[in-house]
């Protein structure tokens, strides 16, 4: 029901072009992260599916139906804001239950759904209080409630998250999946952390500059970039890049492998370099080494790895991991 | 922090205060030394320039300004205890018959009429004063702000979320609205003379040409029902421009997500003023209210300008009278004791509206 499809969706602000001819189809029910650098069109796609921003051209289909002139609230959407966007003077019960006031629905409707709302987001003892009164975590669970009340068949979140610190971020990252499998709504979701956009997606459209790079699975994406910049752009920490005589002996311009995948030997490997720095993060650690030839390159290492910063170590990139890249594009094996 | 560094930071200091001083000598010239000396003034029967010394008169001149007395009249009777007609209507006595010297009546002595009410049974109560100018005067600022301020700032808020939207050529608004708030209010004041000309001012102009003829010109300063509404529309018009920025700027204070989030949930025009942009101009409105109060009881220039108080006393202000009373009857103490009066109304007024919009939560 909640299927969300753009047709050649062009945007401009002035004479910036800002989304060049963007299709993207969104299935029923999925979870779709937006992710992209900033100033990508993240929010300016959102806020065109939401209506509050107009398409310079294209068409913009809800659930079958055209929605690119409707008004915002007759799209069947719901969007929750980085700020909150809480009316400060309202209560937190008439925070959740906006919508329902503007429409005039009776009293005992009204308590009712944001009674259920606030169950589901366990927010049941703060209804009195006002958003000054809570916490951001607390502020951001009552704006989902806003949106829920909408009962909508597409749920929007525009970096919901970031203005949570990270444990909090960790565990609101929990709720909202929970929250989809609860609904089953459609929820398209952006944010520039690539984290959120691995953990909660079941789709990921990787944008860049108004275009989508590539759209798939997590897993997809992570173990098959379409491009190079995909490939430097999900994964944490990012994909080593080698160009030169090691990618001209791989038949590439650039040669991309994952921190994770390369190993590390005291004796012998394909690279020798120096190591500059470590992070031990404690589950694993990550080795900065310094290439004569190909400057910085990020090994992850499992566990808590000892090291000597200076000393030299060898490096090996296996060959099941090896991404290649020509253009910018993947040369498929 | 060295002694070094300790006597740098003193010499600056030094010449910090020594720049500030002639300002500082300056408010305190013109400003807090006459704030004070009116209160003072206000007590004694100074006057402009006079070879008697001053005396002080406690508050006299309080008493003299705000003395009010009420007489309840009885309808003349003839000789069968019939009520006495006179054009219809019952005949009662004359006011100066109590008001001049009346033994039995000493605290009406030199009042004056200043309204009358019907009672049952054909009775009047009538209310004198004993400065009926004055009283007059208070009505009529009361009256102005009364007027002026609910109209100035409903105005000017319709006028600032009109201009607040991003349209080409909004600037131009802008400034139109603007401009009569740079203009001194003497001047505009001049030139509103010409508009309220009695024969050939320009409103009349407009009405008799929209009208075709029907409307005969109206002396709208010569009239003492159109005087001071006359003069209230034109203060209006001039300030209406500065309330306007104020309202805009606290406009923009709301932010664009609170206005998207009611796009979303479906609201009216009407509701998002209500849910929306009015309270979120909460502060903005206790200021707005608070700086048209102020600048409503000052009103001077205009009745100086334009009415000098007349028709009738149709137009007196406080402020005009205190004028009036200080140089031109070169009675200070009078004058003064108006001042003072004023500033308290105006500090009553401010802090009864901090009580009404007081942070509740
Ligand atoms: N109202 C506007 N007027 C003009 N340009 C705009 C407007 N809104 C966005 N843009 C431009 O459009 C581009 C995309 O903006 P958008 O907000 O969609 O980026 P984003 O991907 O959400 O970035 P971020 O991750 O920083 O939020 C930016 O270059 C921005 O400057
Ligand atoms: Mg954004």
């Amino acid at each position: 029901m909640g299927q969300v499809l753009l047709k050649s969706v062009r945007k401009s602000f002035g004479s910036a072009e800002v989304i060049p001819d963007l299709s993207l189809a969104i299935p029923d029910g999925s979870f779709t992260v937006l992710v992209g650098p900033s100033g990508c069109g993240k929010s300016t796609i959102l806020r065109m599916i939401a209506g509050l921003e107009d398409v310079s051209s294209g068409t913009i289909k809800i659930n079958d139906r055209d929605v690119t002139y409707r008004e915002p609230s007759q799209r069947g959407i719901a969007m929750v804001f980085q700020s909150y966007a809480l009316y400060p003077h309202m209560t937190v019960a008439e925070n959740i239950g906006f919508g329902m006031i503007l429409a005039k629905r009776p009293k005992a409707e009204i308590n009712k759904r944001v009674g259920e709302a606030a169950a589901i987001l366990r927010l049941e003892h703060l209804l009195d209080r006002k958003p000054k009164q809570l916490s951001g975590g607390q502020r951001q669970r009552v704006a989902i409630g806003r949106a829920i009340t909408r009962d909508p068949q597409v749920f929007l979140f525009d970096e919901p998250l970031s203005n949570l610190d990270a444990s909090l971020r960790g565990q609101m990252r929990v709720e909202l999946a929970e929250l989809h499998s609860k609904i089953g709504a459609t929820m398209i979701y952006v944010t520039h952390d690539q984290v959120e956009a691995m953990t909660m997606a079941d789709q990921i459209v990787v944008l860049n500059n108004g275009r989508i790079e590539q759209q798939g699975m997590p897993m997809e994406l992570y173990i098959a970039p379409k491009t190079r910049f995909v490939a430097g752009f999900i994964g944490a920490p990012s994909m080593n890049f080698f160009e030169g005589s090691i990618a001209s002996q791989h038949d590439c311009d650039a040669l991309g492998v994952r921190p994770e995948h390369i190993g590390l030997r005291d004796d012998d490997g394909d690279l020798t370099g120096r190591i500059r720095h470590a992070e031990q993060l404690g589950s694993d650690t990550i080795i900065y080494v310094h290439h004569d030839d190909y400057g910085q390159i990020t090994v992850r290492a499992e566990g808590n790895r000892v090291l000597d910063i200076g000393s030299t170590v060898h490096l090996t990139l296996p060959a099941e991991h090896l991404h290649r890249f020509r253009n910018g594009f993947r040369i498929q094996d | 922090m060295n002694a070094e560094q300790l006597a740098a930071r003193r010499r600056q200091n030094r010449a910090g205060w020594a720049m500030a001083l002639p300002a500082c000598l300056l408010i305190f010239a013109f400003l807090i030394t006459p704030f004070f000396m009116a209160f003072g003034l206000s007590l004694t029967n100074q006057r402009l320039i006079s070879p008697n010394p001053a005396e002080f008169v406690g508050l006299r001149n309080f008493e003299r300004l705000l003395g009010v007395g009420l007489l309840t009249l009885d309808p003349l009777r003839d000789e069968n205890g019939e009520v006495r007609l006179k054009g219809g209507e019952p005949e009662y006595p004359r006011i100066r018959s109590f008001t001049r010297g009346n033994p039995d009546y000493p605290r009406l002595n030199r009042m004056r009429e200043w309204f009358r009410i019907d009672l049952p049974g054909d009775r009047q109560l009538v209310v004198l004063a004993k400065d009926l100018v004055f009283i007059k005067a208070l009505k009529n600022t009361v009256l102005f702000v009364a007027v002026v301020a609910p109209v100035q700032s409903g105005l000017a808020l319709i006028l600032a979320l009109l201009i607040n939207r991003p349209l080409r050529g909004i600037n131009v608004f802008r400034t139109i609205y603007f401009a009569p708030v740079v203009i001194s209010m003497v001047v505009v004041a001049m030139l509103w003379r010409f508009i309220y000309d009695g024969q050939n001012g320009i409103l009349n102009s407009l009405l008799g040409i929209f009208s075709f003829g029907a409307i005969e010109p109206i002396s709208w300063l010569g009239n003492t029902s159109t005087a001071l509404p006359a003069i209230m529309a034109m203060s209006v018009w001039q300030g209406v421009g500065f309330h306007m920025v104020i309202w805009l700027s606290g406009l923009q204070t709301i932010p664009q997500p609170l206005y998207e989030v009611a796009r979303i949930e479906g609201a009216t025009g009407w509701q998002t003023f209500r849910y929306v942009t009015w309270p979120g101009l909460r502060n903005t409105a206790i200021l707005v209210m608070v700086i048209i109060t102020m600048q409503a009881f000052t009103l001077y220039p205009q009745v100086q300008v334009m009415t000098r108080g007349g028709p009738l006393d149709s137009t007196q202000s406080l402020v005009f009278q205190a004028v009036v009373r200080g140089y031109e009857k070169q009675d200070i103490a009078g004058g003064s004791a108006i001042s003072v009066l004023l500033f308290l109304f105006v500090l009553a007024i401010s802090l009864f509206q901090r009580y009404l919009t007081r942070d509740r939560d």
